[in-house]
């Protein structure tokens, strides 16, 4: 990559007010750094993955709200979590956390055990347990 | 308290760190120079992690190893720490700051403030340094960021202590021990070897055999994942590659920067020709991110468009095999 084809494009990084830096070569040949705003065909990528995780949100929202599944699943969905990383926070095993997302047992937790989940996702217990509490 | 550090923006942050410190500490070594005697260059295939629902795929060798091959190389001695306790983490970086000791933290990428909302996912592999504390606020060099910005306790604790693959747990470092002289030579001959090794590795999932492997998974994506998955997946590999942190083109730029730095240090004009020929295959990289990303942007692409950035990855393969074997020989 020549210094001057170093992409320049309209990114996320802007809300952030930063360029991150990349590698090119100059008019002799010598390595050098340069600023870049952002690539396009990453911002594509990002924002991608960004709509995939809306789309999941949307979806667990719309299981929770036809008791298909509890208000877990959406929280972990809205903190971009999956299985590992959520039980890893609350320090609970997989198949429990898998186990809690069933309406049947989440109804029955302790708030013991709610106020992890209610920790890890930074929210009280009553939005825990009405979504629609939750500003977002 | 402020401990006078100077911050350089850096495209990864590992190296960022390394370099940051070393510089600190009075010896000259440049973010390139750490990465290529860190041996970070790698390609692989980690079909058993998942990442955002998607297999990861790194270009870069495991988090924390590349200061760990550093130091061993170049003769300087690391003192690490991991917690259980945060608050005992806390002690342990305050008395470090006491002492105008800048110190390395490995931290939580989703509850960094400063990052744009994009991009703070669960990655834990993330590294800055603690240059200082105001009150309740931590000074933060942050390499890839342009300018120093600041934590507070909270803020610090909470990333700090992130869970998940990689979780840091508090981990700190920073270098203890220094030789009289840096011995660069005989470190770069060691840095290189080892990334000729690597990717040269008559293992299915990395280096030069890894990078084919990835083409002929593309290649079945769409039939066995659906379109859906595949373009996911496919947009997975490309941010893997492209993401803040690689320098661009999966950090083959930066390690190109490292071979044609090295060629005068080691007196080796061939590293400076090699050093061209990774910028080529740098460019190849991110023809093939600009190929994919017109797939995963219309959701009806041909299956013919996946054949054909899967071709365009053996290509890339079949040059980095004939580059490494030729480095080798190079070093010899």
């Amino acid at each position: 990559m020549k210094k001057d084809e170093v992409p320049q494009d309209k990114s996320n990084l802007e809300t952030a007010n930063f360029k991150e830096l990349c590698y090119a070569v100059d008019e002799n040949g010598e390595y050098t750094t340069v600023n870049s705003s952002g690539w396009d065909p990453k911002t594509i990528a990002l924002n991608k993955a960004i709509e995939d995780i809306n789309e999941r949100v949307e979806v667990a929202k719309k299981r929770v709200l036809s008791n298909q599944t509890s208000p877990i699943e959406y929280y972990m969905e809205l903190h971009k979590m999956d299985l590992p990383i959520l039980a890893s926070y609350v320090g609970l095993w997989k198949w429990r956390v898998k186990r809690h997302f069933k309406p049947r047992v989440f109804n029955k937790l302790s708030n013991n055990i709610l106020q992890k989940y209610a920790e890890t996702f930074d929210i009280s217990l009553e939005q825990l347990k009405n979504i629609e509490l939750h500003g977002n | 308290m402020e401990i006078n550090f100077a911050h350089h923006q850096s495209a990864h942050c590992e190296n960022g760190v390394i370099s940051n410190l070393m510089k600190h500490h009075g010896y000259n070594v440049s973010e390139p120079m750490a990465f290529g005697i860190g041996s970070g260059l790698l390609f692989c295939y980690i079909p058993f992690l998942k990442v955002n629902h998607a297999p990861a795929f790194t270009y870069r060798a495991l988090p924390g190893i590349i200061f760990k091959r550093f130091a061993k190389r170049v003769g300087i001695k690391i003192k690490r720490e991991k917690f259980k306790n945060p608050q005992q983490a806390k002690i342990r970086l305050d008395e470090n700051l006491k002492n105008n000791n800048p110190v390395g933290l490995q931290v939580g990428v989703y509850n960094l403030v400063y990052f744009p909302d994009e991009y703070r996912f669960h990655f834990n592999a993330h590294n800055l340094v603690v240059y200082g504390k105001e009150d309740d606020t931590y000074l933060i060099s942050d390499p890839v960021m342009e300018t120093v910005t600041t934590l507070s306790d909270k803020q610090l604790e909470k990333v700090r202590f992130a869970k998940g693959a990689f979780a840091p747990k508090g981990h700190i470092y920073y270098p203890i021990h220094f030789p009289k002289e840096l011995d660069l030579e005989k470190a770069i001959v060691k840095g290189i070897k080892h990334t000729c090794k690597d990717m040269l590795a008559p293992i299915p999932v990395l280096g030069v055999k890894g990078i084919r492997h990835t083409a002929k998974l593309i290649r079945k994506w769409p039939k066995k994942k659906g379109v859906k998955k595949a373009n996911h997946y496919l947009g997975q590999i490309v941010r893997m590659q492209e993401e803040i942190g690689t320098g661009g083109g999966g950090f083959r730029y930066i390690f190109a920067a490292f071979l044609q730095e090295s060629s005068t240090i080691i007196n080796k004009p061939a590293l400076s020709e090699l050093s061209k020929e990774m910028t080529a295959i740098g460019d190849l990289w991110r023809d093939f991110a600009v190929d994919a990303s017109r797939i995963y942007k219309n959701r009806s692409a041909k299956e013919d468009a996946y054949n054909n950035v899967a071709t365009q990855l053996e290509v890339i393969a079949d040059k980095e095999e004939v580059f490494f074997k030729k480095l080798k020989k190079a070093i010899k």
